[in-house]
């Protein structure tokens, strides 16, 4: 029997500065508030990385899916073999290198933006279509060399690089775009070079997750997500955090508020003292998904279409605050960065270790 | 001595603070005051004291190391209020983030509204060196974790008759006296403290320092203080001592 | 109840040397040797010896022997005496059992695998005795280049000068006795290196004499920690954590906290003293930023800030993500790093080796072009000055030795220390244990220390051909492994002897 190697791989340790604005009436509104908000957290960051997630992007191709991709040294036999893949497996609508100036980032790859529209074959008809989608973006990052895919949502984005958050936006021109949701990270990587691809947000779908922290519980996550199909290549913390929000939301279809209780469940103490049905859930709950608790410091903004959400663990070890002005909503690392936008608040708190800050659309 | 803090950096403007100090300006008044960190924790002047106001929202460790200045906030405070503060005082007058009067051992801090986690940890005291805290809404958890000596005194003015919510209440606390306004259960404390009655000196002490934060924030002392107190004081001066061996 | 335990240790003493002096008696705190009179006769309470030799060493006619106690269970390789000793203790008592000193359990030691090259023909060797040979180092943040015009952009870079890359790593006053502590202080400013005054504080009246030799701690109980400490000192060092403990805090028991101590620490008399497992306001790496540049803030950016981390998996990755943050000294604690007290599990099983450390530290920092940014100190187990010549030649600017202090002063590393009966007078408050060190002999022995290693490493360099310490730094050409397996070799970035 040949010896299986031992598994080397390199940790990402890295924390940041987060940021999240939403208009709750849906009005899409320009990235300059928010883009200033971030790089005023810009001591949070060391300049390797900087991202921004758009929702409410692309209202004329809102039925495609959007997915930007990324060729890593300007590749071109990437991007051949990419496009080549995509028109076999989707109907191509529209596609574009996304616009850039030269703002001051490192080793910019080419970035491209394709719309387009599953195409499957008989035997892929029982899948849905974003499992379809989910399964063609699990090929590109990690069957086609230097491709890999920023985002693969319908109607949003995600535009991230090496850099500080506010040069990444320069580069992507993002001040011109509009959206109803937008959230940034600015990071702090403790390795060298940032890949553009290891830059925050992390996407699925049309789920974002920016991430602040240093999960202690990794190597329990990676390998319980490994069981489900996911598997965790580039070795970051909000890799995990994305694809355990797609498991457990999209394919379990678990409620936010239930979500946060597996991240970051009570104390036993606490659950001791419940009511019998909360306590039979709650115990439940941390039984089944005990691989799932997010343990160590850290603070999430997780969004999709309608919904934006910020959460810490459970004895709130990073910081998040929250703000409202009229229909505007803010999720933070510091206060002063929402003041920088608004500075009249209705209400601003911070929220308690492991209660979700769940912000939706109003209907 | 006014400073426009809006184009400034944090560096930039803590050199600005440093150069009024040193020239003997005695009242600094900053304005636009956006997230800039450590105000007042370069000042370590034996002989000058100043008074710095802030208009904004001071970033992380505001008057951290403290050196005996006041330093007056209209609006909110980030992270790291007081950390390590060594005399002074810091008059909020809004809300703080976490981690505020972190091992804190002399001075005081008023703040009218509610903190975040982690409030008075490690706060302790030494001779007359006794730092004060006073809270005027409410905490979040791990109030006064491992608190070793000082004066904390939580108002919950903002609570009306609602309960705490905030969990392990003084957990570790082995020195110096907490005091809040109305009831706490004790599933909300930690298992090194304890609830004890108020006598005549602490009723001093209250009368003294609300007293203080009332006058700050023109609040009036007799509505606050008619209310009763609950005194959390440490089970134990040592409350690890015996889990060792040999 | 009564106690399983077998006596560690077997006291023979030649009666017809012993001249019923009662030396033995005077020295010893632990109470293992008494008189009666009526026989005109020492005894021993063997149970109570902790083999610190201290009566050995006294004793006017060599009539002492202090040896282990043969007594053996059956032999076990698994189950050993300590395993069952150990076991025993819990049984008998229910709490988590305390050592002091550091790791003393088999790992391998990579310093006694790497061997040292020296010049033969084809270059030559330097005669230390009477050519110059420098150990000048400077710690602190280098820049990338040096702007020549200087303008305000060009942030000032303090730096530290040490006349020799060994320093006195944090033992603090409350751990030690003062008499310990004032020795290291009075010997680091006559040799002009550095000495680390932990996490107790520095007492007042020798801020003055001795700031400018002195790191002070900035740890996670912040004692004694006031603007005046911060501004008096050398560097200003962040302790994150310890090599003899790494991932917990620690405590001085209430009964060490005497007058004085609290007075440095500024905390009330017989209360403990404890420090909490993380700094709290440090949770994550631009945390760290946030302290090192409230430090700087504090001192004015005048002084390097210093982050002691210990040695740990991702020690490479974190110690990166420091220099990031604006640290300007790392100093890494390895796994055979001391203390005053520590769990004696966590003790013997957390951490890794120091040399792996430095290897992969030094590594990293070159590999992403920032090695330039900090300086690194390295601590836990440096036994001698060849041990420093390779921790220097894997990458280290400079050493922290901790237990080599405390054994020049007397210790013999009984392991007792968190009992504060330390018979040798370094590790205890009792003023009658605490004045067997007399500072003006206790420093000489250390300053002579200090200067033997030195000698030794201008010989062993000077056998390389090197004459400035800075030519020996991340130099791996000097090293040679015997022994080693292929990884361990990587990861040190030597070669194999012969290759």
């Amino acid at each position: 029997m040949t010896r299986i190697k031992r598994e080397i791989y390199e940790k990402e340790i890295s924390a940041c500065s987060l940021f999240g604005a939403m208009n709750r009436n849906k009005e899409r509104f320009t990235g300059e508030g928010v883009i200033s908000a971030i790089a005023n957290m810009h001591v949070r960051g060391n300049g390797l990385g900087g991202g921004f997630a758009i929702y409410g992007l692309y209202p004329k191709y809102k039925d495609c899916y959007a997915f930007h991709i990324m060729f890593e040294r300007r590749n071109k036999d990437a991007k051949k073999e990419t496009d080549a893949f995509l028109s076999m497996n989707f109907d191509l609508v529209y596609d574009e290198e996304i616009p850039h100036g030269d703002a001051k980032v490192v080793n910019p790859p080419l970035v491209w933006r394709y719309f387009v529209i599953p195409k499957k074959r008989r035997e892929e008809e029982n899948f849905s279509d974003d499992d379809y989608v989910v399964q063609k973006v699990m090929h590109i990052n990690t069957k086609i060399e230097d491709a890999y895919v920023f985002s693969s949502g319908k109607d949003m984005g995600v535009f991230k690089g090496v850099g500080y958050p506010e040069d990444v936006a320069e580069y992507f021109f993002l001040d011109k775009y509009k959206g109803y949701i937008w959230t940034a990270h600015g990071r702090f990587p403790t390795n060298t070079q940032g890949w553009w691809g290891g830059a925050h947000p992390f996407s699925i779908l049309d789920w974002t997750v920016v991430h602040n922290g240093e999960i202690s519980s990794y190597g329990t996550n990676r390998r319980y997500l490994e069981m489900h199909g996911y598997y965790c290549t580039l070795h970051t913390d909000a890799e995990v955090m994305t694809y355990a929000v797609d498991l457990l939301m999209r394919r379990q279809h678990l409620p936010m508020s239930l979500v946060a209780r597996i991240f970051a469940p009570p104390f036993w103490e606490l659950i001791d003292r419940m009511d019998e049905n909360e306590r039979k859930l709650l115990t439940e709950l941390r039984m089944v998904y005990a691989p799932m608790l997010i343990n160590g410091p850290f603070a999430v903004i997780i969004a999709h279409h309608d919904e934006m959400i910020g959460l810490t663990d459970r004895i709130r070890l990073r910081p998040l605050i929250a703000g409202v002005r009229g229909e505007m909503f803010y999720l933070s690392l510091e206060e002063a960065a929402i003041r920088l936008l608004s500075q009249k608040l209705d209400k601003v708190w911070t929220p308690n270790g492991g209660e979700p800050v769940i912000v939706r659309i109003n209907r | 001595m006014e400073i426009d803090a809006s184009k400034l950096t944090q560096k930039e403007l803590n050199d600005a603070i440093m150069d009024c100090m040193h020239s003997g300006v005695k009242k600094i008044i900053l304005r636009n005051v956006y997230g800039q960190r450590y105000i007042g924790t370069r000042l370590y002047s034996p002989n000058n004291k100043v008074e710095i106001e802030i208009f904004g929202t001071p970033g992380n460790n505001l008057g951290a190391f403290l050196d005996g200045h006041r330093i007056i906030v209209h609006g909110n405070a980030q992270d790291g209020v007081g950390n390590t503060m060594d005399d002074g005082v810091i008059i909020v007058d809004g809300r703080a983030g976490d981690v505020v009067a972190m091992s804190m051992r002399g001075g005081k801090i008023f703040i009218r509204d509610s903190v975040g986690y982690r409030a008075a940890l490690h706060m302790k005291e030494y001779l007359s060196k006794r730092p004060v805290l006073v809270i005027g809404g409410t905490v979040q958890d791990f109030f006064g974790e491992y608190m070793a000596g000082g004066i904390v005194i939580l108002l919950r003015l903002n609570l009306g008759n609602t309960l705490h919510e905030a969990n392990f209440i003084g957990t570790g606390m082995h020195g110096g006296v907490i005091y809040i306004r109305g009831e706490v259960e004790r599933h909300h404390l930690g298992k090194e403290v304890g609830v004890s009655k108020l006598d005549e000196k602490d009723e001093d002490i209250l009368k003294r320092y609300v007293g203080e934060f009332a006058h700050y924030f023109g609040m009036d002392k007799k509505d606050i203080i008619k209310e009763d107190f609950t005194k959390l004081l440490p089970v134990l001066k040592r409350p690890y001592g015996r889990i060792y061996t040999y | 109840m009564k106690s399983y335990l077998l006596p560690e240790f077997i006291i023979e003493r030649n009666e017809e040397r012993c001249i019923r002096c009662r030396v033995c008696e005077r020295q010893c705190a632990f109470g293992v040797h008494y008189y009666d009179e009526e026989l005109d006769k020492m005894f021993s309470d063997e149970e109570k010896c902790v083999s610190c030799q201290r009566c050995v060493v006294f004793c006017p006619t060599n009539a002492l022997v202090v040896r282990p106690n043969p007594s053996q269970y059956k032999l076990n390789y698994s189950w050993n005496r300590e395993k069952i000793s150990d076991l025993i203790k819990q049984a008998e008592t229910g709490g988590v059992i305390l050592t002091g000193s550091g790791n003393d359990k088999p790992y391998r030691i990579y310093f006694d695998h790497l061997v040292l090259n020296a010049s033969q023909v084809t270059n030559p060797s330097i005669d230390p005795l009477r050519e110059p040979m420098e150990l000048r180092t400077f710690l602190g943040c280098k820049p990338d280049a040096l702007a020549l015009k200087i303008n305000s952009e060009t942030e000032f870079i303090p730096n530290v000068m040490i006349e020799t890359p060994i320093i006195f790593s944090a033992l603090s006053y409350g751990a030690i006795s003062y008499q310990a502590f004032n020795s290291l202080a009075i010997a680091a400013s006559k040799y002009g290196t550095l000495f680390n005054t932990g996490e107790g504080g520095l007492p007042k009246e020798l801020r003055k004499k001795y700031g400018r030799n002195a790191i002070v701690q900035c740890a996670s109980g912040r004692f004694g920690v006031d603007p005046e400490y911060l501004n008096c000192a050398a560097v200003v060092e962040i302790k994150i954590g310890q090599g003899a403990k790494p991932g917990i805090g620690g405590h001085l028991p209430g009964e060490k906290v005497s007058y004085s101590i609290a007075a440095t620490r500024m905390i009330p008399e017989g209360t403990d003293a404890i420090s909490p497992a993380p700094q709290h306001d440090i949770y994550s790496i631009e945390d760290l930023s946030t302290l090192i540049y409230t430090l700087k803030e504090a001192t004015n950016y005048e002084k390097p800030i210093s982050v002691k981390i210990a040695a740990v998996h991702n020690s490479a990755a974190i110690a990166s993500g420091m220099v990031r943050a604006g640290a300007d000294i790392i100093a890494l604690d390895g796994l055979r790093g001391g203390t005053g007290a520590a769990p004696k599990i966590i003790r013997d099983n957390v951490g890794i080796p120091i040399e792996l450390a430095i290897a992969s530290v030094d590594k990293r920092l070159r590999e992403e072009g920032i090695r330039n940014r900090c300086s690194i100190l390295a601590a836990g187990g440096i036994r001698c000055s060849a041990d420093v010549v390779k921790a220097i030649a894997l990458g280290a600017d400079a050493v922290y030795i901790g237990t080599a202090a405390l054994v020049a002063m007397g210790c013999t590393l009984c392991q007792k220390c968190y009992t504060g009966k330390c018979n040798w007078g370094i590790c205890t408050q009792d003023p009658y244990l605490a004045k067997r060190i007399n500072p003006e002999i206790a420093s000489r022995r250390l300053l002579n220390l200090l200067r033997a290693w030195s000698l030794e490493i201008k010989e062993m360099i000077g056998g390389m051909g090197i004459n400035a310490i800075e030519s020996l730094r991340g130099n791996r050409d000097h090293l040679r492994g015997v022994g080693l397996h292929e990884w361990e070799l990587d990861v040190l970035g030597v070669k194999g002897a012969g290759e």
